[in-house]
Formats: structure tokens, C-alpha cells, sequence
């Protein structure tokens, strides 16, 4: 152990003034700018959900054109997407929880720490930039030959895009050396909690699927600059080939958005259950499972794109695999609760949202796997609302419980708990008053990206915009619940939810600036309550 | 066969509407079980087992049951497997046309279909089809990706410029179904829309006869309107007035157009000829060039009657 | 040999001792380079599915690329590879001034393929063997020469840039040469930039012979 003195006062008072926000190679300070940014975007995100959804309340025209209306839901889509569920859990509250739960003094790496969250600023930027150049409306997807019409505004898009993938592989490897490499002593391999085991499957993923994205977008690029051909039908290249190339990265993607979220519900069922989680090591193999899984099946988003039809049954087949690890998870949650102490504090009724709005989210992908029913049902709202149900439902829900759960570590302040759980009530019923009918609107045939549509789907789009309102409503009450705690007195506890993992049980709330005044010896494993200490 | 809308699925029209329901349904039911199971035990156990005093602790520690591990692996492998073989099976059966289908090639552009019947020597912008006969549908695109979406047959594909992509049904009964582009495609994406018409044979053959030769016993503008229509031309010209993706076509006969680079140009018949053959020539001032040119899609009749219906637009 | 000026270097302070620090920087480095492999990997398939799709295309570009400069520069690379290995050995055994040696070397050879590669542009942008929409090149019989091209540019410039940034790391790894005295528990930098120069060789391998050979 080398003789450094420790700073042994509070991160945040270490130093002042926004250059020395700017300038930290604090994983704690960084994690609370990425939180900031990410809500922010994440604010922005959902105001253009709540804008184009209110559009949505009669067939014709609201107030909103054609135009805008495409355009809003697609800068909706890539700013959720890149902007605040990618970067979201391992960006906010993994740099912020992952060394004090390892017991490291920061990651291995901080200045790169540090340079993920300016490419990340930057990213953000250009997506600023791409709404003020016109506007891109190429969804999401940026579907090639439609995207190569050569909208400068998709071409910033693209670039921001380019540079959020940069910096989330950058994140992805600190992580993953700092696991291998920085864990305190008797930290073993079973001994870390599964919100870690979490972000290690995440991080894997970063560095090996995310650099495919880049090199989509480099092409992407050069196409709309130089017409080489490789996308383009009229030149004689080939639309499909970038599909399979957006697909390879963006399915893993939608893994690396939601693992993240399972360990956070891991740790909060464990924590206010005060029990050993039920077979932790499925829950910490399924997450690697599925992560090597997520590898295999991008191909399901293509089943009616014109890949060769064995392609077709091969991809759905492999699909179906991701349910096994999936249960596996859900079940052991469930057999968690079983005997337990259950407190519901308000981080845990989000918890509990995570298990039930992910059981929808999971059960609704496997029937998209199944692949006559989903001849039928690509690109209609039933798409829409599964994967609402796993990135807003499980991941944003599972983010805003983690946020609840480690502020007090971050602020040092304890929010009002009944403000807080009429919220999570509130965020509960709005969300699935938006989500519930479109799955039946889009069994029923409504195809999504429609600005103009059927007379008959009138009815679940009326009830999905009265739900956006709740869900708007009650998120803006627990954000400002959490807000007005800072006005208060320091007045949290080290530790308030008893928990046994290291960032209660050792760090100070908040803690001090290299994490612990001496380095923690681990003795017991994340979740043994019955065993004595601390 | 159950022909009424239920809950959860629109009319069944097709031959494949019923083992696609028939999968969607059994696995409803799967999800609904899993589902309540899980909800259930869940609010059983939060109530059940809820904290009584601050510091209690769980009241035991189970961590682990190989026997309950094992199970609820091998259940839902199970379960996804038989689900694999049935959504494959009924996949195969929609992407392999039987060989006596008739021909319909589908073209979709910026954002209209037309149809062309190869044998019938026929075109349309409603596809037209006799019940209980296989059809098979070639289909491209002469721009972006569209996608074919007819959910009374509970089948779609991808329409895609450069290729031809097939898609094939037999339909069950006759009526008008909806059909929708459901792969995004610009602006007017929503209102890609067309329909199916399912016909008796002899209701078909009538059809195919009148509509070999369309402008029989009409003026070139009454012509020209269904033009204006089975073309595509209606999704960005509007006849009434309104700006559209394009101008209107409602009296501009004879006026002078200002156009992009300064020019302006008086519309009259060269000019609307080459409007539509060549577009990006003389754009008109504050408009995208993004009409696509009609060069060989048109006939030289079909080419006046549709300057005579513009000229008739007063 | 080791002057007098030479400092030993610091570890950081998050990292308990230097061995742990040179493992997580190494373990670093190696899933950075991962992450390219998959970079490039990925352009290599789309290079094979461009092959699959315009054969013809291919054979009548590939005889306007010459493959004598290319295994110019391919020897240019491997020896490279080969110096930035002697480099990190020496830097090993504390020989700061072979280490430099090695490394002027490197960088001549990687200025080699610099200087082959602008000629080969230059020849390129000459014939009208253009990407895309510039593209006149004449005598072609497919349609598709251009998409060759095309993808002949983007690999070969993206490989190129992956050729200066490994020059930058060189020119990185003199400076720290004579501010820091390499040892054998540190020689990070030397040993980063042998391990980068080792990237650009196997893409280079796998570039070549699409590009110069294969059909
Ligand atoms: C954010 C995260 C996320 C997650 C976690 C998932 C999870 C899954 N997704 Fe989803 N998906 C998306 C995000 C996500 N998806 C997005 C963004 C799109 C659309 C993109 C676009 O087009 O814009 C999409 C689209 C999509 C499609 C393409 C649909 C189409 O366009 O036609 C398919 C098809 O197979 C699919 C399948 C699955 C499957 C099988 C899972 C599985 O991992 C789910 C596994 C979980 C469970 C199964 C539940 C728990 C298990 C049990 C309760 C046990 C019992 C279960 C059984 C017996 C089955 N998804
Ligand atoms: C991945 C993340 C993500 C998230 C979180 C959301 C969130 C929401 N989305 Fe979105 N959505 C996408 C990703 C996401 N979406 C994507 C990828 C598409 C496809 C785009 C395409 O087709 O290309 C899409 C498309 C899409 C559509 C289909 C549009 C169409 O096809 O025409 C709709 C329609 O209802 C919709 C609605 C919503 C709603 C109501 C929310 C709500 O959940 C939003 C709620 C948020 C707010 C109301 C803001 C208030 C927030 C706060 C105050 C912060 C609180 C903070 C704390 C408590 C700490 N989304
Ligand atoms: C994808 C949209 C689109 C479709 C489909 C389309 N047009 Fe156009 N059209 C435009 C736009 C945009 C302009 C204005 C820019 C220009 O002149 O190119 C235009 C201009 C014109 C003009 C000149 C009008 C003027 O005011 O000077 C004529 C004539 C015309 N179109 C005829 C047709 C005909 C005939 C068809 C169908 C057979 C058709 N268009 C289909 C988009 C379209
Ligand atoms: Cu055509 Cu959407
Ligand atoms: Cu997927």
C-alpha cells in the first residue's frame, strides 16, 4: 500500500467552483454530471413523448405537422436511446456506485472517466446541433436508402451518435479493468454484489458491440458524402447489409440498456427483503448469459426485411433463449420475497414496478420471436409498447429506484418518503395507462410512426395520451421531492436501509474523497444479513 | 373458423389469419399464466411476509434449491421450443407460394402503390383479387423501403427498391380490407395507404374487363383524374387549393411559376410534360426536389389526359 | 544509457503499486484493441458481402491497384511490427538509447508506407478511380467499379489513420523517453504502442489480400 494521505473530507466539499467540477477525476463527481445531463435529457426526451402524444388525440391534425410530428419522434427515440438509457445506469449510477461497492479508491482509469463524459457532452451537442440544422427524421433506425437523402440534419445525428458509442465503449473498459483489477481485499468474484456483476456484463458488451455501430456510422457517413454504393440501391449497394450492421450493435444494445437494470433490482429486492438474494449465482450467470445470447439474435428485427428465410428461423430460434436467463432472474426475485422482511420504502416500490413491468416487457418479446405472429406484428405499436415496457418500464424505472436508493449516499440528505411513494404510485398507474393499449392497438394492426391514422384506434390513443400526463405528473413529483431535499440539513444516516454491501456498511454518507479513510477488508459476501457486523 | 374481431386481433380474412391466431392466442394464454403466477406470489409474499418491527430480519435465509432452479429453467425451455416450432411452421407456409398463384406486381414509391396485373394486362391502385384464389404478389419499390401490411391476412413484407420481394395469401372472403405501408418511409408515411378488394371470380373477370382499358367512354380530364389518383399523384398535389408536398394543381393552367433558380416559367403543356418526366429540371420556388420522375412510367395517353385534367382544374 | 535526468515514474494515486497499475493499463489496452478488431472486423465482412455481391466489379478494379506496392508496404508494416518489438524489449533492460533507435526505425518505415500509399492515391485520383458519384474511370465494363473504389478509400484511409495515430503514440514514446527512465516493471508506453503498431499490421493482413489479391 503506497503512503498517500487521504483527503478525509466529503467529495463534494473537497474543492468548489465549476472548474473544479469541470476538471475532477472524481468517479463520484463524475457520476452526479452524468446524472444531471442525463436527466436533463431525459426531461427533454419525455416532453417530446408527452408533445407528439398529445398530437396523437384525434386521427387528423392537432397542432403538430406531418413534418414535425416525424421528426419529434424521432429525436424522442435517439435521445432516449443514445442520449439517456445507453449512457443512463452505468454512466450515473455505476461510476458513482461501482468502486465503493469493489472498495477502490476511483476506477482505474479516471482521466478516461473523464473524457467519456466530455464525449458524451460533445454527442449531445451535435444532437443539438442536427435540431437546429432542420430536422432529421429518419426514426431511430436510420433506415438506408431514406436516410441518405442527404438531410444535414441526419448527418449530425449520425455524428453524435458516432461519438456517444466512442464514449460508451471508453466507459465500458474502464469498468471492466477496474473490475478485474481494483477489487479490495476479500472482495472475491462471488463476493460482488450483482449490481457489479451487472455492469460487467454491460461493460463486455460496450467494448465488442458498440465499435460495429461506429463503423455503421463511418459508412453511413462517407455514403451520404461520397455515394460510394455500399447502402445505396441506386448505386447498386445494398439496403439490407446495413440493417444486419445496425442490428448487430443495436440488439446487444438493448441488453446493454436493460442489464444495468436487473442489478439494481437485485440489490433493492435483497436490501428491503433483508434477506440473501435466492440463488445469486444464476442471477450473476444469467447476466453474462444473456449477454453472450444478445450476441446472437439481432436478425429477429429483420423478419420481414427480405433476409433468406432459413436466416429468418435460425435468428428466432436463438431467440428464444434469451427467455431462459430472463425467468431465471424473475423467478429468483420472486423466491427472494419468500420468508422475507419486506419494507416498502420508496426505492423498493420501484423495485417492485422493475419485476412487473419487465415481465410484461420479456413476455411481449417472446411472442415477437415467434415468427408467424410477427409477420404480423413488426412495426405496429405492439412493437411500440414492448419495448417501452423494457427500457421505460424496467430500465428508467429501475434507474429513478437506484436514484432514490443512493441519494442519500450522493446528497447526504434523505427525501420525504411519502411524497416519494405517492409517485412511485402515480409513475406506476400513468405508465401503464401509455402502455397497456398499445399492445392491444397494435395487435389489432396500427402501425407505428403514424401521424394520421384509423378512426378505430382513436380510443387506446386517447387513453395512452391521459396516461402520459399521469406518468409526466408523477415524475416531476419525485424529481422534485429529491430536489428539495437539498435545501435541507445533512441529515442522512450512513447507512439507512441496513444494507451489507460496502458502500453503506463502510464509506461515510457522503463519502470522502478517495471513497474510505483506509481501505476495507471484505469478509462477508453482499447480502448476508444474519451475519454479524457493522 | 372464428371470422369476428376479438380483443386482441382484427377480422380474419386469410388462410394464414388462422394458425397466426391460433400461435398468437395459445401463447396469450402462456404469458397470462406466467404472468399471474408471478403477480400473485409477489403480492402474497409483500403482504405475508411484510416487516414488523425496524430491525427484524428475514426469518430465514434460503439462498438456493437446485430442484426449484432446474425446474423453472426446463419449463419455459419447453415451452419456447414448442412455440419456435409452431411460429416456424406457419412461416414457412406464408413464404412459400403455391404454384397455380395468380401474378400482381406491387409497386410502391413516395406514397402510393399501383398494381400491375402481367396476365390481365391490367394496373390499378387498389389491388383487386378473387376469394379462395392464391396470389402472389412481386413487390418493389422505386425509391425507399416500404413495407405491405394487410392485418385482415395477418401478412406483410418489405418492399424494397432494387429488389423484388414476394408476398403471397389466398383470401377467405370477399369485402374491402385495409392495407397500410408500415415501414417507414418520409413524410407521408402515414398515408401510404391502399386496400385490398377481395372479389367472387366473376365479379373479378368483369373487373379485369373493364379496367383493361380504362379511359374507354371517358374525356381525357375525366381520365386524367383517375390518373391523377392510380398514379400516386394525389399524395402530394392536392386539386383544391392547398399546399401539399407539392403545389397544387388547382389553377395553375397558364400562370407564371417562379422557380428556384430565378426563372420563371408559364405552365402549359410543354412545361407540365416535362414536370413530370423530368422534375428536378425546373423546380418550382419553395420546394424540395424529391418528386420522382414519371419518365416511361407514363403512357403518351396518359400523358395528355393528365395535362388535360390540370388544364381543366380552373 | 540512462542519463542522469531520467525520473523514475510515479504511480497514480488510486493504484496501490506498479504492478497493478502496468496490469490494468495492459488489460486496458488489449480490450481497446478488441474493441477495434470488432471496428474493423466488421468493415472486413461488409469488404467480403461487396465481393459476394459485385464480383465482377472486383476483378476489373483489382488489376488497377498494384500488388508490388502493396507488399512494399506490407513488408513496411511486419518490420515495423518487428522494430516496436525490439523497442519494448530493450526498454525492458533499461537501454533507453536502443529504445530510441528502434523507435526512429519504426517511424521511418511507418513514413514508408505513408509515402507509397499517397503515390498509390495519387495514381488513383489521376485514372478517375474514384468513390461514388466522382468516379470516371474509363474502359470498365461493370456497372459497379465504383463501389470498389469506394470501399478501397474508406478502409485504406481509416487503416491510414489508424497508421498516424500509431506515429503519434512513436513520437509520444520519444518524448517520454527522455523525461522517464524505462525499467523493467516501466515500460507502459513502448509497450502500448507495439501492441497498437501490432493492430495495424493484422488489419493490414487481412486488408491486403482483399483488396490486392483475392479473384
Ligand atoms: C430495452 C431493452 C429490451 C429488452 C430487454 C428486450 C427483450 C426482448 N426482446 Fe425486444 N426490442 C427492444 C428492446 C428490448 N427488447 C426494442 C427497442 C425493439 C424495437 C426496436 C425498433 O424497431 O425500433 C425490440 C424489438 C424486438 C423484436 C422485433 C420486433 C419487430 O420489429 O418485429 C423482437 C423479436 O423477436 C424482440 C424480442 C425480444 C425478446 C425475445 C426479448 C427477451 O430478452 C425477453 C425475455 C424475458 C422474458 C421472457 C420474461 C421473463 C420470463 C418469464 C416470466 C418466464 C416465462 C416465459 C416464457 C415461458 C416465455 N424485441
Ligand atoms: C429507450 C428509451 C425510451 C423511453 C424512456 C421512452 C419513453 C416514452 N416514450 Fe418512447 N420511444 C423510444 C424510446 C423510449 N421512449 C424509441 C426508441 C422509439 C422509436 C422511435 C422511432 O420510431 O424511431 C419511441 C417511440 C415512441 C412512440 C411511438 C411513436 C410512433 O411510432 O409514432 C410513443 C407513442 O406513444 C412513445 C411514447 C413514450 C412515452 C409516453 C414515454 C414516457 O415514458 C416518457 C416519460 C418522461 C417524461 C414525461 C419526462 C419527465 C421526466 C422527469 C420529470 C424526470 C424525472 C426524474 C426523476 C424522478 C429522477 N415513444
Ligand atoms: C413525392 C411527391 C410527388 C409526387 C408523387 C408527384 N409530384 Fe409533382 N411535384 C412534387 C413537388 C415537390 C413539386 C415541386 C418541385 C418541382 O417542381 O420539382 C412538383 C411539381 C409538379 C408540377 C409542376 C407544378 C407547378 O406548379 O409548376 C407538375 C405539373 C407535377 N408535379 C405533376 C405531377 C404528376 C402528373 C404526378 C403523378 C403522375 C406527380 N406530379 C407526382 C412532388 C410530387
Ligand atoms: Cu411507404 Cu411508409
Ligand atoms: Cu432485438
Amino acid at each position: 500500500m503506497t503512503a498517500h494521505v487521504h483527503d478525509n473530507i466529503n467529495y463534494l466539499k473537497t474543492s468548489k467552483g465549476l472548474k473544479s467540477w469541470l476538471t475532477t477525476v472524481d468517479h463520484k463527481r463524475i457520476g452526479l454530471m452524468y446524472l444531471a445531463s442525463i436527466l436533463v435529457f431525459f426531461i427533454t426526451g419525455g416532453l417530446y413523448a408527452l408533445l407528439f402524444r398529445l398530437e396523437l388525440w384525434t386521427p387528423n391534425k392537432d397542432f403538430l405537422s406531418v413534418d414535425q410530428y416525424n421528426n419529434f419522434f424521432t429525436m424522442h427515440g435517439v435521445i432516449m436511446v443514445f442520449l439517456v438509457v445507453v449512457p443512463g445506469i452505468p454512466g450515473a449510477l455505476g461510476n458513482f456506485v461501482l468502486p465503493l461497492q469493489i472498495g477502490a479508491k476511483d476506477l482505474a482509469f479516471p482521466k478516461l472517466n473523464l473524457t467519456s463524459l466530455y464525449l458524451y457532452w460533445l454527442g449531445a451537442i451535435l444532437a443539438v446541433i442536427s435540431l437546429l440544422a432542420g430536422h432529421a427524421d429518419s426514426g431511430w433506425t436510420f433506415y438506408a436508402p431514406y436516410s441518405l437523402s442527404k438531410n444535414p440534419a441526419v448527418m449530425w445525428m449520425l455524428t453524435a451518435a458516432f461519438l456517444l458509442g466512442f464514449s460508451s465503449i471508453l466507459t465500458g473498459l474502464n469498468f471492466i479493468v477496474t473490475i478485474h483489477k481494483m477489487r479490495a481485499p476479500g472482495m472475491t468474484w462471488f463476493r460482488m454484489p450483482l449490481f457489479i456483476w451487472a455492469l460487467y456484463a454491460t461493460a463486455i458488451m460496450q467494448v465488442f458491440a458498440t465499435p460495429v455501430l461506429g463503423i455503421t456510422l463511418i459508412l453511413m457517413l462517407v455514403e451520404n458524402f461520397f455515394h460510394i454504393g455500399i447502402f445505396d440501391p441506386a448505386l447498386g449497394g445494398d439496403p439490407i447489409l446495413m440493417q444486419h450492421f445496425f442490428w448487430f450493435y443495436s440488439h446487444p444494445a438493448v441488453y446493454i440498456i436493460v442489464v444495468p437494470a436487473f442489478g439494481i433490482a437485485s440489490e433493492l429486492i435483497a436490501t428491503f427483503s433483508k434477506k440473501e438474494i435466492f440463488g445469486y449465482k444464476f442471477i450473476a450467470f444469467s447476466s453474462v448469459a444473456i449477454t453472450v445470447i444478445g450476441f446472437l439474435v439481432w436478425g429477429h428485427h429483420m423478419f420481414v426485411a427480405g433476409q433468406s428465410e432459413v436466416a429468418d428461423t435460425i435468428f428466432s430460434f436463438l431467440t428464444f433463449f434469451t427467455a431462459i436467463p430472463s425467468a431465471i432472474k424473475v423467478f429468483n426475485w420472486t423466491t427472494t420475497l419468500y420468508k422475507g422482511s419486506i419494507e416498502l420504502r420508496t426505492p423498493m416500490l420501484y423495485g417492485l414496478q422493475v419485476l412487473f413491468n419487465f415481465t410484461i416487457g420479456g413476455l411481449t418479446g417472446i411472442i415477437l420471436a415467434i415468427l408467424s405472429v410477427d409477420i404480423h406484428l413488426h412495426d405496429t405499436y405492439f412493437v411500440v409498447s414492448h419495448f417501452h415496457y423494457v427500457a421505460m418500464g424496467t430500465t428508467m424505472i429501475a434507474f429513478i429506484g437506484g436514484i432514490h436508493y443512493w441519494w442519500p449516499k450522493m446528497t447526504g440528505r434523505m427525501y420525504n418518503e411519502v411524497v416519494g411513494k405517492f409517485a412511485s404510485l402515480l409513475v406506476f398507474v400513468g405508465f401503464n395507462t401509455v402502455f397497456f393499449p398499445q399492445l392491444i392497438m397494435g395487435s389489432q394492426g396500427s402501425p407505428r410512426r403514424y401521424y394520421h391514422y384509423l378512426p378505430d384506434f382513436q380510443i387506446f390513443h386517447q387513453i395512452s395520451t391521459i396516461g402520459i400526463i399521469i406518468l409526466a405528473v408523477g415524475l416531476f413529483t419525485a424529481l422534485i421531492n429529491l430536489l428539495m431535499s437539498l435545501r435541507r440539513a445533512p441529515d442522512a444516516p450512513q447507512n439507512p436501509w441496513g444494507a451489507r454491501t460496502l458502500e453503506w456498511e463502510f464509506a461515510e454518507t457522503p463519502p470522502v474523497l478517495f471513497n474510505f479513510k483506509e481501505t476495507p477488508v471484505v469478509t462477508h459476501g453482499p447480502y448476508e444479513f444474519a451475519k454479524e457486523g457493522a | 373458423m372464428d371470422t369476428t374481431k376479438s380483443v386482441w386481433l382484427p377480422e380474419q380474412a386469410s388462410t394464414f389469419a388462422n394458425s397466426v391466431d391460433w400461435a398468437f392466442n395459445l401463447y396469450l394464454w402462456i404469458s397470462v399464466a406466467f404472468f399471474a403466477i408471478i403477480v400473485v406470489l409477489i403480492a402474497y409474499f409483500v403482504v405475508k411476509y411484510a416487516r414488523k418491527r425496524p430491525d427484524q430480519l428475514a426469518t430465514a435465509q434460503i439462498v438456493h434449491n437446485t430442484f426449484l432452479e432446474t425446474t423453472w429453467t426446463a419449463i419455459p425451455l419447453i415451452i419456447v421450443m414448442a412455440l419456435f416450432v409452431v411460429g416456424m411452421k406457419g412461416y414457412w407456409n406464408m413464404r412459400v407460394a403455391p404454384s397455380n398463384a395468380m401474378q400482381v406486381d406491387v409497386t410502391g414509391r413516395k406514397w402510393a402503390w399501383s398494381f400491375d396485373y402481367p396476365k390481365e394486362g391490367v394496373s390499378t391502385d387498389t389491388l383487386v383479387v378473387p376469394v379462395h384464389q392464391p396470389v402472389r404478389l412481386r413487390m418493389t419499390s422505386t425509391d425507399v423501403i416500404h413495407s405491405f401490411f394487410i392485418p385482415a391476412f395477418r401478412t406483410k413484407a418489405d418492399v424494397i427498391p432494387g429488389r423484388y420481394h414476394s408476398l403471397w395469401f389466398e383470401a377467405t372472403k370477399t369485402g374491402v380490407f385495409q392495407v397500410f405501408c408500415t415501414q417507414y418511409c418520409g413524410t407521408n408515411h402515414s398515408y401510404m395507404w391502399t386496400a385490398v378488394k377481395v372479389v367472387t371470380p366473376d365479379e373479378f373477370q368483369a373487373w379485369v374487363a373493364a379496367a383493361a382499358d380504362p379511359s374507354k367512354g371517358k374525356t381525357p380530364a375525366e381520365f386524367g383524374e383517375i390518373l391523377y389518383s392510380q398514379k400516386g399523384c394525389v399524395a402530394c398535389h392536392t386539386v383544391d387549393g392547398s399546399t401539399g408536398i407539392g403545389p397544387t394543381w388547382k389553377g395553375i393552367w397558364g400562370i407564371s411559376v417562379p422557380l428556384e433558380d430565378g426563372r420563371s416559367v408559364t405552365v402549359d403543356e410543354a412545361y407540365v410534360k416535362k414536370s413530370m418526366n423530368e422534375p428536378a429540371t425546373d423546380v418550382v420556388k419553395g420546394f424540395q426536389p424529391i418528386m420522382p420522375p414519371f419518365q416511361g412510367v407514363l403512357s403518351d395517353k396518359e400523358e395528355d389526359a393528365l395535362v388535360a385534367y390540370i388544364q381543366s382544374l380552373k | 544509457m540512462a542519463s542522469t535526468t531520467l525520473q523514475e515514474h510515479e504511480v497514480a494515486h488510486h493504484f496501490d503499486d506498479l504492478e497493478q497499475e502496468f496490469e490494468s493499463q495492459k488489460f486496458g489496452m488489449w480490450l481497446f484493441m478488441a474493441s477495434e478488431i470488432m471496428m474493423f472486423g466488421a468493415l472486413l465482412v461488409g469488404g467480403l458481402f461487396l465481393l459476394y455481391l459485385h464480383p465482377d466489379a472486383f476483378a476489373e478494379s483489382r488489376p488497377h491497384l498494384d500488388w508490388r506496392l502493396g507488399a512494399l508496404n506490407t513488408f513496411f508494416l511486419l518490420t515495423g511490427g518487428f522494430t516496436m518489438a525490439r523497442a519494448a524489449g530493450f526498454a525492458q533492460q533499461r537501454e533507453q538509447g536502443k529504445v530510441r533507435t528502434n523507435l526512429i526505425l519504426s517511424l521511418l518505415l511507418a513514413c514508408g508506407f505513408l509515402v507509397v500509399k499517397t503515390i498509390e492515391y495519387k495514381a488513383k485520383f489521376h485514372h478517375g478511380l474514384l468513390p461514388g458519384h466522382a468516379f470516371h474511370g474509363e474502359g470498365f465494363t461493370s456497372l459497379h467499379a465504383h463501389i470498389f473504389f469506394g470501399y478501397y478509400f474508406v478502409a485504406t484511409g481509416l487503416h491510414a489513420l489508424h497508421v498516424l495515430i500509431g506515429m503519434g503514440l512513436m513520437i509520444w514514446c520519444l518524448k517520454v523517453s527522455k523525461r522517464v527512465q524505462f525499467t523493467r516493471d516501466y515500460y507502459t508506453p513502448v509497450e502500448f504502442a507495439g501492441m497498437y503498431w501490432a493492430l495495424v499490421d493484422l488489419v493490414w493482413v487481412f486488408l491486403f489480400p482483399l483488396l490486392y489479391l483475392v479473384g
